[in-house]
């Protein structure tokens, strides 16, 4: 398939890449001097956002399923890695082990949302994936009586680390000179499997597969009577979307240490929702966009009190009453401006020649 | 030319109280151009929609190129061979023209996940393959230059013609057009009558709802007519078109 990029000269491509991989690499490390380990933290924490961002919009986006429970495999994946890597009950298994169950995992448990809710659309799908979110989340919080699965709301602590071979990630190594703490190293794990979740979303976005979704987001009955098994591909698209969510979860889970029902409630569903809808629903640039920025947006609205302090002199609004309210204007004003998103997914003008004998490669 | 294509039995369908298809029992032949016409309420559409399996008939059964027709998924009929348009456009509106028709070549490819996200050879032919294929689709049905336009974008009659591109990408033996002709005016309704000659021309059968008589008239072989969801007539036009049981139905009956 030809597209515009790859009309450019192959260097100039080159060059442009290995600036953006440059510039990736070096990030955490330059944000670490000048505003702070939190905010590399911070960027940890958008990376996974992004995983899951581009997992909801295979549902929402492509398939055009509207899921607002959608955290729920975020959760099982969390609990699945919590459970099998920490001394709950004392298993320690490799994570090269872990992510791809919890990907397998919370694809079952995507299959098993689908099912029942085949029929469903629009509003009422959203009312059924809202309560399974909340389902979820409520056996998570109950499920350590009679016996002690989950360990309730006080949640699993010590969760193992990525490690292999002796190195753990959650020690501060010395690489050529180059200090790397956690945090770094975290920023590069995530960062490879948001590259390939990338990756994956977009290869899958201009596939057979990716065309039948949009087909069923666009007229259900239509993609019915072109062939397309509509029951198969939507619990595909659940599927697919919710081991996104469950290896985001794995990730979550060992570079915290520690997790509990609370991380996983309604309003995370809706915010992950809103970095989908917000960035450019369909479109996976657009929805990286957006869950960067809704990842970044609250944290630094967070300083509005000494801002407040410096400019007013004194600090007339509570900075976390505030940061809400700023975000939910922000939320607002995109939504009026760009109704479509940030970077919505463009028309895209694939490059088809027009002459199939002379489009032979 | 006699053999026998789709063979409906005894197709029943009742919604409540009303009762849609009563036991219409009708014949289809390889390569010719069957309409099926009636009064407004008479049953067409519903017998369309038992045939491509968007509702399940009470009783009946169907036969298709010499098989039972299994109706019980609306793709599985179209893996069958059997594509439909619809009377009430239905495109895939924010998808380009294009990618409309790649969507009709979805039960003749196979490849899954794992292909499109390796990419590998086979996918990468097969991806070529089918959008060769929608062009030459495309070009047959004359919309080729609007090919990267998003199909909502089109003109009505463009449309249509990409509905029937987008049906005949899935290779029906048998094209069934709800009402094509609906909305067009008298040059477009030559253009499609001209199309829908070279469809069966190729060897598509075509069975066709329509209202327009002069286009049924003129283009079908042989005409069923349908009244209150029974068959009434089935011949050659010109004799259906004198049958007093067909002008009754749509005129009403003579005073006695």
């Amino acid at each position: 398939m030809m597209t515009n990029v790859s009309r450019r000269p192959a260097l100039h491509r080159m060059f442009i890449y290995a600036v953006i991989a440059l510039v990736l690499l070096a990030l955490p490390f330059v944000v670490d001097v000048t505003l702070g380990r939190a905010w590399v933290r911070i960027m940890d924490v958008a990376l996974l956002f992004v995983m899951l961002a581009l997992g909801l919009n295979i549902v929402v986006g492509f398939a055009g399923l509207l899921d607002l429970g959608y955290i729920a495999f975020f959760a099982v994946g969390a609990y699945c890695y919590a459970l099998l890597a920490s001394p709950h009950f004392d298993i320690h298994w490799p994570f090269v082990l872990l992510l791809p169950l919890c990907a397998v995992i919370a694809g079952g448990f995507g299959f098993l949302l689908g099912a029942p809710t085949l029929k469903l659309r629009g509003d009422y799908l959203a009312i059924v994936t809202l309560g399974f979110g909340e389902i979820i989340r409520i056996f998570l919080v109950n499920l350590n009586r009679p016996i002690n699965i989950t360990n309730g709301p006080r949640g699993i602590t010590l969760i193992d680390p990525l490690a292999a071979g002796g190195i753990s990630l959650s020690q501060t190594h010395t690489i050529a000179g180059v200090t790397i703490a956690p945090v770094h190293a975290y920023y590069f794990v995530f960062l490879a499997c948001a590259l390939a979740t990338i990756f994956v979303s977009g290869r899958l976005e201009n596939s057979r597969i990716g065309r039948a979704w949009v087909a069923i987001r666009e007229d259900e009955l239509a993609a019915k009577t072109m062939g397309i098994n509509t029951r198969n591909i939507k619990l595909l698209a659940f599927a697919m979307g919710a081991s996104f969510g469950g290896i985001a979860g794995g990730l979550f889970a060992s570079f915290q240490g520690f997790i509990s029902p609370e991380s996983f409630t309604l309003h995370d569903s809706i915010m992950v929702l809103c970095m989908v809808v917000l960035g450019g629903m369909g479109n996976v640039g657009g929805v990286v966009l957006g869950a960067v920025l809704l990842t970044a947006l609250p944290e630094a609205l967070r300083h509005t009190g000494t801002l407040q302090q410096e400019w007013l002199g004194t600090v007339y609004v509570d900075p976390s009453d505030l940061r809400m309210l700023l975000f939910g204007l922000a939320l607002v004003l995109v939504m009026l401006f760009r109704p479509a998103g940030l970077w919505p997914s463009a028309v895209r003008k694939r490059e088809f020649v027009t002459d199939p004998e002379a489009s032979a490669p | 030319m006699n053999e026998v294509l789709l063979d409906a039995r005894n197709i029943s369908k009742k919604f409540g109280g009303v009762q849609a298809l009563h036991a219409v029992s009708l014949t289809i032949h390889r390569g010719e151009i069957y309409g099926l016409i009636g009064p407004n309420g008479a049953g067409k559409t519903t017998f369309f929609n038992v045939l491509t399996g968007l509702y399940t008939c009470d009783s009946g059964a169907f036969r298709f190129a010499g098989a039972p027709l299994n109706t019980t998924a609306a793709h599985a009929v179209t893996q069958q061979g059997i594509a439909r348009t619809f009377q009430n456009i239905r495109l895939f509106a924010n998808m380009s023209v294009l990618e409309n028709v790649m969507v009709g070549r979805h039960t003749r490819s196979r490849s899954g996940v794992i292909g499109a996200v390796l990419r590998n050879r086979a996918t990468r032919d097969e991806e070529d393959a089918i959008a060769q294929r929608a062009h030459e689709l495309l070009r047959y049905v004359g919309i080729e230059r609007r090919a990267n336009d998003l199909a909502r974008h089109l003109p009505y009659g463009d449309q249509r013609r990409l509905e029937i591109a987008r049906a005949l990408a899935t290779e029906p033996k048998l094209l069934a057009l709800d009402e094509p002709a609906a909305g067009m005016n008298a040059s477009e309704t030559a253009a499609l009558r001209e199309l829908i000659g070279n469809v069966r021309g190729d060897g598509v059968t075509i069975l066709l709802i329509e209202h327009d008589v002069k286009l049924v008239m003129g283009l079908c072989d042989r005409v069923a007519v349908l009244d209150y969801g029974e068959k009434i007539a089935e011949d050659a036009p010109e004799k259906v078109q004198r049958d007093p049981k067909v002008i009754e139905a749509y005129l009403g009956a003579p005073i006695a």
